[in-house]
């Protein structure tokens, strides 16, 4: 599979990431490098073989839903860029 | 005194033959002479570092010593890979996204080792968001290897290992998401171990591929790593897949090692598959002859095989992308790190945080993980590749049935020149050929030095099976005991 500027200018949008035009080629040329790579696999006879998401097949573990936490807002909102009234600040999003 | 194992430190520690704070200011005073030139170091905490060793000195008085109070790492200098939240300290992971954070927490693993006693000297280099073997991929520029300046030290821990060969500290945190302890640990002749998944908490370990990561310690030996690794593991709630496991006693399992016959029973397996195309054939006498030594002490060994090997790397192309572009997505330039200027409206605003925080190797993964797991996609990548990592798991569980430890090269060549492979990213990633298979089973791993070929170190990898670290420490320290590779120094830095 090999992927064109075009696709990997959609792939960036959907991932929120901005990337020059100008590096788009490059960066087909690479990532399609990559996918041959990784399409290596496809030769694998994996018919019936369960997925394996986590080592062992762990699955995440629960808690009873107690509070656990103090208000710690003012320390986690000190690395923030723009905060005002203990909120964080966006460009605005509705006209 | 900066040449000391851990051990050694720890013992002139006990005997008060030195303080914390002369041993700490002795290792702050070579960051300062070397480092200019190895750029093992983003940021050194001199003075928190010494008011440490103060406290570290004190209670060494209170208690009379460290070792009787079986605290060995209490007043010990080590240094934490910039992937660890340090409260109060600038914590990067390599990149300009992170270049404005300071952590508001701790780490499990700072918070333990801090609880044990040490003195954290500063934050070492490391590829971005720990993506990379060749720590090239820093924000903060590239590390020697102090073996030879003009080579990498590999990655992602490449700041940790760079600093603890180059006697700035006798130990150092690392993480391993394909092998980002071990090949860096071979390549500047160190002994590093990945324990098992779930081993050590990950709370406040920036995530990169969070079904791989795995912290673990970097050292001089596999005894100075069971002394790391005892206090670093154990049973973390709020890391959700930490493992609820009382911790060995690693040190203690060491003491076998010392009899004749130490690996007596032993069995070793040598996968046919990983003495093939594209491993330098220095390497392979090296450890054919390593694996010698280990015959010597006992051990038995027979011929064993991996099947899919060859699609480790292919299947780990998917999966740590993947779950590198989900974890990634918290820096959106709204809750901390990097925003660009001026944004026109939050799409602007997501767009140009992320293009300008994350590097070029960190935009790979992102994308291609994006790509794999879009509508359409999914299948063919993401859930194929979750397969073969079920067939690369079973491969490891049929080899266990018949042997103890796999043996074999840790890396397929010694530490190669910079610049050498930064500009094809997929010969970069075929470096990890070998370290990558017990990320995707989730098995303990562990490299240690067992040769210099033309000077360079050379890694030997064991792996084990699930939580059976106390095997491949003590098959590592049974070597060590007969063997000086492990007490091997950089010329420039003796």
């Amino acid at each position: 599979m090999s992927l064109t500027p075009e696709e990997v200018e959609k792939i960036a949008h959907l991932a929120r990431l901005g990337v020059d035009d100008a590096e788009l080629a490059e960066y087909a040329g690479e990532l399609s490098k990559v996918l041959g790579l990784v399409e290596l696999m496809n030769a694998a006879e994996t018919e019936g073989i369960e997925p394996m998401a986590h080592p062992g097949h762990a699955s995440n573990r629960l808690r009873d839903d107690l509070v656990t936490e103090s208000d710690k807002r003012e320390l986690l909102q000190q690395a923030a860029p723009a905060v005002e009234k203990g909120l964080f600040l966006v460009p605005k999003v509705i006209e | 005194m900066h040449d000391k194992n851990l051990r050694e430190v720890a013992e002139h520690l006990d005997s008060r033959s030195i303080s914390s704070e002369e041993l700490t200011r002795l290792f702050l005073q070579r960051i300062d002479t070397h480092d200019a030139a190895l750029n093992s170091m983003i940021t050194v905490c001199a003075e928190s570092a010494i008011q440490q060793a103060q406290v570290a000195d004190k209670a060494i008085a209170e208690a009379g010593g460290t070792l009787s109070v079986n605290k060995p790492l209490l007043g010990v200098p080590i240094v934490h890979k910039d992937i660890f939240c340090t409260k109060g300290v600038k914590t990067s992971c390599g990149s300009r996204m992170l270049d404005n954070f300071v952590s508001p927490y701790d780490a499990t693993v700072v918070e333990k080792l801090a609880d044990a006693g040490t003195v954290m000297l500063g934050k070492a280099n490391m590829d971005e968001f720990a993506m990379g073997s060749s720590n090239e991929n820093s924000y903060f520029g590239a590390v020697g290897n102090p073996w030879d300046q003009n080579r990498v030290p590999g990655g992602s821990s490449g700041g940790s290992a760079a600093a603890v060969a180059a006697r700035f500290c006798p130990a150092a945190t690392g993480t391993d998401t394909g092998g980002s302890i071990r090949q860096p640990a071979a390549f500047c002749g160190l002994t590093g171990i990945k324990p098992t998944y779930g081993r050590i908490s990950r709370y406040g370990m920036i995530a990169f591929a969070s079904s791989l990561d795995q912290a673990g310690p970097m050292a001089r030996s596999a005894e100075d790593c069971a002394i790391m690794l005892e206090s670093m593991a154990g049973f973390d709630p709020r890391d959700s897949t930490s493992v609820d496991r009382p911790v060995e006693n690693y040190r203690q399992q060491l003491v076998d090692a010392e009899q004749p016959n130490a690996l007596q029973g032993l069995r070793i397996g040598l996968p046919e598959e990983y003495f093939a195309e594209g491993l330098d054939p220095a390497i392979a006498t090296a450890v054919e002859s390593a694996v010698k030594e280990l015959e010597a002490l006992g051990a038995v060994v027979k011929s064993v095989s991996l099947p899919n090997q060859h699609l480790c790397v292919p299947a780990y192309y998917v999966v740590a992308p993947a779950e590198c572009s989900s974890n990634l997505s918290r820096f959106d330039g709204v809750r901390f790190g990097h925003r660009c200027e001026s944004p026109v409206d939050l799409e602007d605003l997501y767009k140009r945080s992320r293009g300008e925080g994350f590097g070029r190797e960190v935009k790979r993964r992102i994308l291609i993980g994006t790509y794999a797991l879009s509508a359409g996609y999914y299948d063919a990548y993401y859930l194929k590749a979750q397969k073969v990592r079920q067939l690369i798991s079973d491969d490891f569980q049929q080899a266990f049935s018949e042997v103890d430890v796999i043996a074999g090269p840790a890396t397929p060549t010694t530490a190669f020149e910079k610049n050498s492979k930064t500009d094809d990213p997929v010969s970069m990633y075929l470096n990890d050929l070998y370290t990558i298979s017990a990320n995707l089973a989730g098995l303990p791993s562990i490299s240690l030095p067992c040769a210099l070929a033309d000077g360079l170190p050379v890694g030997l990898q064991l792996t084990a099976n699930y939580f059976d670290e106390s095997r491949l420490l003590k098959t590592a320290h049974s070597f060590q005991l007969q063997t000086d590779w492990h007490t091997q120094c950089p010329p420039d830095y003796v």
